[in-house]
């Protein structure tokens, strides 16, 4: 049994191209999992750090600093009234959210978290992913029309104009990456999205890099392409607060809110591996053909360990500066559980670090691979996932006439010139 | 009546919701009472083509608690705190106009001290009530993070505000005659702390605006009056001064000790909500200039005028006003030699700034109704009364 | 691509349960076209058309046409559709719900389904003289390249089909132009 799973940890392929439907089942579990995870961290996170940037505390009630708020309100929102306007159209009303959480979720079948960290390894990858993700947009306008009010129907239309205008400008970016997976010796390049990560590695250069401007300027369209296609500020005209009362869900109420806040949060994590896959080079560590010794291997493999550990001393200097009081006594206990549990992943990861660098067994060093893939992959999911709530801390929202000016006048344009010249300059190099 | 004024009102042509929305693809929505960005209980009924705006009617009174004929039943003095709860974000400002209206009727004056502790406490008024309409317009037009920098400082103006008479809002601050308290000690201090610690933080609300692209987009040529359109219609204030017209009864008609102030009247050129939102601005540095005069140049003396125990003013009436954080406030009182208004009517820079909404948004966007809402500074309270 | 992937694609890429997937799969495509035409509201209609799409999208998966159903996907299911349910929105559903469903188009309707009928029949029918008798063998992993060098050629020599699609391409761009020109009161 113990060799059985060892066999799939060490494995070199995805569960998709060995053609094992139960343990791609699993990864599909898992993935399923950690995206929910993520999902709940990201609204604490989110909660604190804009509460942070405003000069508040932001949630602090609820366990230490907050930490149990994303279950309270998990909590709050399946126990509460889930209402349906009388007027609604019934079915739709009720299928619309589970579109939007349907496409949000079916992209994660590509991704690559490492290159055998993925569900599938299918030669359409980022088509797949462009494809499926475009229909989320399905579920906002089908909700905002199923609601039966004019603040959802404005919503509904806003944001498919939107997301379909963007679209554009986004596919035309990552066009221009992926031209760049083409300047190998056979002239062949690839849509896989694991390909892509390994065109990068053989080129030796991330594609922000490549072609200097031309790769960042198409990095730099796609990032604000993609917080335009999510839906979130400062393009979040779909749900415009002060405008639109609430735009698409101004009419849900309970579990079904709940789950248009998951597919916004899950297609957010969604767009953000795309950009790290085609420009930050995936799963790939800091300088992998540089730095290629051994040694160098096994310093970058104690990072994720290293980020536990630092994340459990926060804590422990947390359950320090907590009040003496006795009131604080249950708050302090939970702190310093979470310090510890915190602190106990970080030596697990650390063991197997140090069990990779010594163990000849390939299937231990590529266990220890795959945390380390894995590792750096969300590393660089999670800045852009920091810069969201960033953008959101600091702008004011775009009106939506000049937001479309902005696709179709400005984005557009410059996309397709970078598609253009790195097509050029791709012919003069080969 | 001017074609202004006509055109305003032949515009609302507003057919009733069922009729239009059946027949046509405009669209008729109910924007508030309740909603997030209309600032209280304003409903205003929208007439859109898609998102253009075709014409607005703006439904009021919902927060109506009928203050002026309140005032016929209550003594001069039993009134004076109700004026606190129209404009409520600029409740001292409120307190002064009446008061000044009452003193001016019965033809006595405050003493200098009095002048000046009003003149001060006024313009810290006055930039509380910019720095509330900063922070909710921004968020209006979707930056949350100002109006928690906005709220944090404008704390520090409502411990002045606090420590000097007790209240935070409604503050009762003044009387007929003077004022009742002398200031606490520590008074001066406490806005001389005042004035070194908040320039800086005008620079960090204007670091956060005032160059964002967003935010110029969002407030350039967005709900441009013209100067005359604005005197046609009554607005005044900051509205009117963003429109090119240097009109401040601060300097017009100085009332109170502005006369023996430097200050400049900040004005604008488009009359766009960019230029409103930059008079303001500068109006927050202004009043810190004034603030700074008075409280050096604040005299010693009586804080309370002659004033009999029993206010009865002479049969007659009078029309006074001030200038409030959002334009000409005044009171017109009719006094028939009793204790109590004959008939008292308030003239509120917010219900007659309302007025401009309309010509303001048509042909504008949804997404500007709403930062156009946001850059009259309407507060409901007033409006309704 | 490295060996080990390249060797566990050709030996472990058994497509599984196909008659199921199959069935599946036009099934759900009949079942969604039949909806299309009988639902009286439209948006229904749309929602019914997508899944009709998916489907279909589906069989070419199962084709081994992955660039085909990918831009199935991108161009219908979420460009086209999108914008069929954007128009569908502004439109009066509870107008159009009561209006008489069959107008007289429908002996035209009849005699085009007949003939399409018919087409499928004979193609059923001689299917084995019209078309190649076993599958392409087509490696999955270049089905794009494939694409591209029946459209656009190899280096020197022009595609298969290069002026077809520059023809079809210039007609869309016309298609373009024209609504621009049809919508806009003034250019």
């Amino acid at each position: 049994m113990p060799n059985f799973i060892m066999s799939y940890l060490g494995s070199t392929v995805t569960p998709g191209e060995a053609g094992n439907q139960f343990w791609a089942l699993i990864y599909v579990l898992i993935i399923f999992a950690g995206v929910s995870v993520a999902v709940i961290c990201m609204n604490w996170i989110e909660r604190k750090a804009l509460a942070h940037f405003q000069v508040r505390l932001g949630p602090m009630r609820v366990g230490p600093h907050g930490l149990l708020q994303p279950i309270a309100d998990a909590l709050k929102l399946m126990l509460k009234e889930d209402i349906i306007p009388s007027e609604a159209d019934q079915f739709v009303f009720w299928v619309a959210p589970l579109i939007g959480l349907l496409a949000a979720f079916t992209v994660y079948t590509v991704i690559p978290f490492g290159p055998s960290q993925a569900v599938s390894d299918m030669n359409i990858g980022i088509l797949f992913m462009l494809g499926v993700s475009s229909l989320g947009v399905l579920g906002i306008v089908v909700a905002g029309w199923a609601s039966n009010s004019h603040y959802p129907l404005i919503g509904a239309l806003r944001s498919s104009a939107q997301m379909v205008s963007y679209e554009v400008a986004m596919g035309l970016a990552v066009v221009s990456a992926i031209l760049m997976t083409s300047l190998n010796a056979s002239g062949t390049g690839t849509l896989s999205m694991i390909g892509i990560v390994q065109a990068q590695q053989q080129q030796g250069v991330w594609f922000i890099f490549k072609f200097f401007p031309l790769g960042l300027i198409a990095f730099v369209i796609f990032a604000i392409a993609m917080v335009a296609e999510t839906n979130r500020a400062p393009f979040d005209m779909a749900e415009a607060e002060s405008e639109l009362t609430a735009g698409y869900h101004t009419e849900y109420s309970g579990l079904r809110w709940s789950l248009f806040m998951l597919a916004e949060y899950a297609a957010m994590i969604a767009v953000s591996s795309i950009a790290v896959t085609l420009w930050l080079g995936g799963w790939m560590r800091p300088f992998p053909n540089l730095l290629n010794a051994p040694a160098w291997d096994f310093i970058f493999s104690l990072f994720p360990g290293l980020t536990f550990l630092g994340l459990a001393a926060i804590a422990f200097v947390g359950t320090a500066r907590m009040p003496a009081d006795s009131f604080f006594k249950i708050q302090r206990i939970g702190l310093a559980v979470f310090a510890a549990l915190l602190g106990f992943i970080a030596l697990l990861l650390l063991a197997i670090a140090v069990a990779g660098r010594f163990a000849d067994a390939s299937v231990g060093a590529r266990f220890r691979d795959g945390i380390d893939y894995i590792y750096w992959f969300v590393l660089k999911v999670a800045v852009f996932m920091y810069l969201f709530i960033w953008y959101r801390a600091t702008w004011p929202r775009y009106r939506f006439d000049q937001l479309m000016k902005i696709g179709w006048k400005v984005m557009l344009p410059i996309s397709l010139g970078v598609l253009v010249v790195t097509a050029i300059v791709g012919v003069i190099v080969s | 009546m001017n074609d202004v004024s006509n055109r305003a009102l032949s515009n609302l042509d507003l057919e009733t919701p069922d009729k239009t929305y059946l027949d046509s693809n405009e669209l008729v929505i109910n924007m508030g009472p309740q909603h997030p960005a209309t600032h209280g209980v304003l409903r205003v009924i929208l007439k859109l083509d898609g998102e253009k705006v075709l014409g607005t009617e703006c439904v009021i009174g919902y927060l109506h608690r009928g203050v002026e004929k309140i005032a016929e039943n209550r003594t001069y003095t039993m009134f004076n705190p109700y004026v606190d709860r129209m404009d409520y974000v600029a409740a001292v400002s409120n307190g002064l106009g009446y008061c000044e209206a009452v003193e001016k009727l019965m033809n006595v004056e405050a003493p200098p001290r009095a002048k000046y502790i009003r003149v001060i406490l006024t313009e810290l008024n006055r930039i509380a009530s910019h720095q509330l309409w900063l922070g909710t317009h921004a968020l209006d037009i979707g930056a949350m993070t100002p109006l928690f920098y906005t709220f944090r400082d404008r704390e520090e103006i409502l411990k002045i505000f606090e420590r000097y008479c007790g209240a935070r809002l409604t503050t009762h601050a003044f009387r007929i005659g003077g004022c009742q308290y002398e200031t606490y000690a520590g008074f001066e201090k406490d806005v001389k702390n005042f004035l070194a610690f908040f320039p800086p933080k005008i620079d960090e609300y204007e670091a956060l605006l005032t160059t964002n692209r967003i935010w110029l987009e969002r407030t350039k040529n967005v709900g441009v009056i013209s100067g005359a359109d604005c005197i046609a219609l009554g607005v005044t204030g900051p509205v009117l001064r963003a429109s090119g017209v240097q009109w401040d009864l601060r300097k017009a008609q100085p009332y109170a000790a502005y006369s023996e102030f430097d200050f400049e009247i900040p004005i604008g050129t488009n009359g766009d909500t960019y230029d409103r939102y930059l008079v303001r601005m500068a109006e927050m540095r202004q009043s810190l200039r004034i603030i700074e005069q008075a409280v050096n140049g604040i005299p010693e003396g009586p804080i309370m005028g002659k004033v009999p125990k029993v206010i009865k003013p002479p049969v007659g009436e009078i029309y006074h006003s001030i200038e409030a954080p959002k334009g000409e406030l005044g009171y017109f009182i009719v006094s028939d030699g009793s204790t109590q208004p004959y008939r008292l009517r308030v003239r509120p820079p917010s219900f007659v700034n309302l007025q401009a909404l309309d010509i303001m948004v048509r042909g504008l966007l949804v997404a500007d109704v709403v930062a156009v809402i946001g850059t009259l500074d309407i507060v409901l309270g007033e409006v309704d009364r | 691509m490295n060996p080990v992937m390249n060797s566990a694609l050709n030996s472990g890429m058994a497509p599984v349960a196909t008659p199921f997937f199959f069935y599946m799969l036009a099934g759900l495509a009949v079942i969604g076209g039949v909806l299309v035409i009988t639902r009286r509201n439209a948006v229904h209609s749309a929602l019914a058309l997508i899944v009709t799409l998916l489907a279909v999208a589906g069989l070419y998966l199962m084709l081994y046409a992955p660039f085909v159903a990918g831009v199935q996907i991108i161009v219908y299911a979420g460009g086209i559709m999108v914008l069929f349910l954007f128009v569908i929105m502004l439109v009066n559903i509870e107008r159009s719900s009561k209006e008489r469903r069959f107008n007289r188009m429908w002996p035209v309707g009849l005699a085009a389904a007949c003939a399409l009928l018919a087409l499928f029949v004979s193609a059923f029918a001689k299917g084995k003289a019209l078309f190649p008798d076993r599958m392409m063998t087509l490696p999955e992993s270049s089905n794009t390249q494939q694409i591209a060098t029946m459209l656009y050629g190899e280096a020197g020599r022009m595609g298969q089909y290069t002026f077809a699609f520059e023809i079809a391409s210039l007609l869309l761009l016309v298609a373009i132009l024209g609504a621009v020109i049809m919508t806009k009161k003034k250019i």
